[in-house]
């Protein structure tokens, strides 16, 4: 009850008229500048930052809350307009929005992306004010034998990305773990599979293969169609969502933050593991298993969005109560708060009570100012795909290029984006899944570092990888995932009875 | 061309930051201060809070920071002595960690290409256990080492760099095989952290202010301090009071563009120069926990030159570089 009191005091704080001023004008341009392809929250909140610098702190912390919001939403529209995510953990959300998008459901995919985002932000910002201390203290037992099964369940639930030819999945999956192994081993500081080149040292970036498969390829693709006539997509039906979209929407939403807060508290846990998670099991549970391959299913954007959201907003938990940023985004809040004289760490509750639960109440605020701001968008957003599409594709090369550009700045990042267009190009010529490839990419370095990790600190003994009941129990689950399909020939099946 | 973008956006923010501030910018110097890594690390820390400090205090007007993140550096110094060439209004973030990662890196650039100027900060680096540990003191920690070195487990940051180097240079100060220590690099002293407080490893490196929180909270014991003296306000003692010779800070620097002239380095030294003595600066370094650690022209590019053999030598030491 204490906590609640302190946050009504915080919203007192947040809630005056200046304030409110300042949150719309963070959201819009997080917005704005987030929703440019390629450029990634980390990114669009390290640009916006110094805008903050001359408001007073609960002015320019509000308006903070706003941009970081701004950002993660802005990320979500290209993927689903353009296929171009702005970072590894909208690349989920692409999958299936870009599907929906091209069959002319951008507005409800956009819909539930936004509205998704603000369920889960509003759930996982609950969890930091009332879980926290509790959260943080499970977060630190898990060690790298921990990830490291976690790692194992993530391997074998995405095989639900892998589309109909199991094999043309693990090739591409494993292409991607091969990518995974470019760059400077982590453990013992040697660069592999550099080939010389000093551009090669800090591996392949995921966003630019996932922007280079998807997006690049794409246009390639199409080109290579000839389908260049003065073709327009079609929008078809409404462009809010039907009744029959909430109700496939709402049960997503909550998974994708059951996935998400939790393991973005973790100090290793990250984005893309939830948004996967959510994506297979969005996928398995699905009454309409022939929409995700066709013209997308509106539970593939739901869940992973969430899950993502609710993610970002559980990096805050160790930021908050351990000073430890877990990601590029929450590295960059933590020098926003310290510029305001908030210095993240065990004391801070105490310490500074004013000011946190000011920032977590700003944070709800910014939550709904981004859908009260960005609903009306979803219709000029969605004009975007009117453009004719050799417009339009142009377009995306362009916006493509550019992100990369922006956010490396090497003419080597560009030629790797050309040839993973390329590649993608060909994958999708004969028909090969490219998100395994992306996956493993994300996957496989982080698996790799954490197996190792745990046999370093157990001195070579293999046993710990089973010992810690954390390791144990998900190891478990891995297997029975494994296992169940073959045992339990009709598990579709089940699963819809069950339902 | 290439960054014509973010230049935009950039250009974009400060406008409006301008427009917040008519008046109080008396101009001076337009400066672009290149940060040799991603958004979010200490370079860009570092270069980011000059901005703030530069536009705050108008030493410097339309200040921007670009991100050239790679290789411990080595990219962005490639690019900056490249196309920063005898350019008088770029600047460079940099600091210890690049000695080792263009030694470990083999890269082709180096450190005597660009135009030293100052040395301007510094982080302590702290050795740490948990707090349930029996280890209570540096000299506990060395006789675990002679026990048995592979047993004593250091987490820190990634291999090679400052945290790692100095788990490097502890074993060979007390005359253990710096090549068998049992490191396990992390990404960042952040996710050491964790490792440190489940208790699986013996002991932790990092910068004080990433372990400061926990150890005034009690869940970690600081056993000792890397730094020649003790910080102020701090009752942990220095490897040198337990008798283990060693000093390591983890210091930050600016350098200039390569081929400008004396009086050009001699402008950007004062300015330099005039933001670290500044009010705002001084802030900033209570702000983020870093260490006043000025060092100007001449005395850092000697000061550079003795870190880069010692480096070198360690990382050999630790069987990094052949």
């Amino acid at each position: 009850m204490e906590s609640f009191y302190a946050l009504m005091s915080g919203f007192t704080v947040a809630m005056t008229a200046a304030n409110l001023l300042y949150a719309s004008v963070g959201v819009l341009l997080g917005t704005a500048v987030g929703v440019l392809p390629g450029i990634g929250p980390a990114v669009t909140v390290a640009l916006l930052l110094p805008i903050t610098f001359k408001l007073d702190p609960s002015g320019s912390l509000i308006m903070f809350a706003g941009i970081y919001y701004g950002a993660m939403y802005g990320g979500s529209t290209t993927s689903i307009l353009i296929n171009t995510p702005g970072e590894s953990a909208s690349m989920a959300t692409a999958l299936q929005g870009n599907l929906m998008a091209k069959s002319g459901r951008a507005g409800p995919a956009l819909a539930t992306s936004a509205i998704g985002s603000f369920i889960a932000g509003f759930i996982a910002t609950a969890g930091i004010a009332f879980l926290a201390p509790w959260m943080v203290k499970f977060a630190v037992q898990f060690g790298p034998e921990d990830y490291f099964a976690l790692m194992v369940v993530a391997f074998i639930t995405v095989s639900a990305t892998f589309g109909d030819s199991p094999l043309k999945g693990l090739i591409s999956l494993f292409c991607g773990l091969a990518f995974g192994l470019i760059g400077i081993d982590k453990l013992t500081g040697q660069s592999r599979l550099t080939f010389g080149l000093p551009e090669l040292l800090d591996g392949v970036e995921v966003t630019t293969l996932a922007v280079g498969l998807f997006a690049i390829g794409e246009a390639m693709f199409v080109v290579s169609r000839h389908r260049v006539a003065e073709e327009v997509m079609q929008m078809t039906g409404s462009l809010w969502m039907s009744k029959e979209d909430w109700k496939r929407s709402w049960k997503p939403w909550l998974r994708g933050t059951m996935y998400g807060f939790p393991i973005g508290a973790l100090p290793a846990g990250g984005a893309e593991i939830p948004t996967f998670l959510s994506y297979s099991t969005e996928k398995r549970l699905s009454k309409h298993p022939e929409e995700w391959d066709t013209i997308g299913a509106i539970e593939g954007v739901a869940g992973p969005e969430a899950a993502n959201n609710a993610s970002v907003a559980g990096t805050l938990v160790p930021l908050l109560s351990l000073g430890l940023p877990t990601s590029a985004t929450a590295a960059i809040m933590l020098a926003g708060f310290q510029q305001f004289g908030l210095n993240p760490g065990p004391l801070l509750f105490a310490e500074k009570p004013d000011l946190v639960w000011g920032l977590i109440a700003s944070l709800f605020i910014a939550n709904a100012m981004l859908v009260v701001l960005n609903l009306p968008l979803v219709g000029i957003w969605v004009k975007l795909l009117k453009i004719p599409t050799p417009w339009l594709y142009a377009g995306i090369l362009m916006f493509a290029a550019m992100g990369s550009i922006a956010t490396k700045g090497s003419i080597a990042e560009l030629l790797m984006l050309l040839g993973f267009g390329i590649i993608g190009f060909l994958m999708r010529r004969y028909d090969y899944p490219v998100a395994p490839m992306v996956v493993g990419l994300i996957l496989g370095p982080m698996a790799e570092s954490q197996f190792r990790r745990a046999l370093q600190i157990s001195i070579g003994d293999p046993l710990v990888l089973v010992q810690s009941p954390i390791a144990a129990t998900l190891l478990g689950v891995a297997f029975l995932a494994l296992i169940a399909p073959y045992v339990a020939g009709g598990l579709n099946k089940f699963k819809a009875n069950e339902d | 061309m290439p960054i014509k973008k973010r230049d935009f956006i950039a250009g974009a923010a400060a406008t409006l930051l301008m427009a917040a501030s008519i008046g109080t910018a008396s101009a001076q110097m337009e400066l672009k201060i290149l940060a040799p890594a991603a958004p979010g690390g200490g370079w860009d820390g570092t270069a980011r809070a000059m901005q703030q400090v530069l536009t705050a205090t108008g030493i410097g007007k339309s200040v921007q920071v670009n991100n050239i993140p790679g290789a411990g550096g080595a990219i962005g110094l490639a690019q900056f002595v490249n196309t920063a060439k005898g350019d008088p209004n770029q600047i460079m973030v940099n600091g210890f960690v690049m000695v080792g990662s263009l030694i470990t890196n083999k890269s082709p650039v180096n450190l005597g290409m660009v135009t030293p100027i100052a040395r301007i900060t510094a982080e302590a680096e702290v050795i740490v256990v948990p707090a349930t540990s029996p280890i209570k003191d540096a000299k506990d920690l060395v006789a675990a080492m002679k026990a048995d070195l592979a047993k004593v487990t250091f987490a820190g940051g990634s291999a090679g760099g400052v945290d790692h180097i100095l788990a490097g240079l502890l074993a060979g100060t007390v005359g253990l095989d710096g090549s068998k220590v049992n490191y396990v690099p992390f990404s960042g002293g952040g996710e050491a952290l964790a490792a440190m407080l489940s208790g699986r490893v013996t002991a932790g490196i990092s910068g004080w202010g990433e372990f400061e929180g926990q150890i005034k909270a009690g869940k970690l014991r600081a056993i000792a301090l890397a730094t020649p003296d003790r910080l102020k306000d701090n009752p942990t003692p220095t490897l040198k009071e337990q008798g283990i010779n060693l000093e390591l800070i983890n210091w930050r620097s600016v350098m200039a563009a390569p081929g400008i002239t004396a009086d050009q380095k001699k402008a950007i030294s004062d300015v330099i120069d005039k933001m670290v003595k500044s009010k705002e600066w001084k802030e900033v370094l209570v702000q983020r926990g870093w260490d006043d650690a000025y060092l100007p022209e001449p005395a850092f590019g000697e000061f550079l030159k003795t870190e880069q053999v010692r480096v070198e030598a360690v990382l050999k030491s630790v069987g990094l570089v052949k």
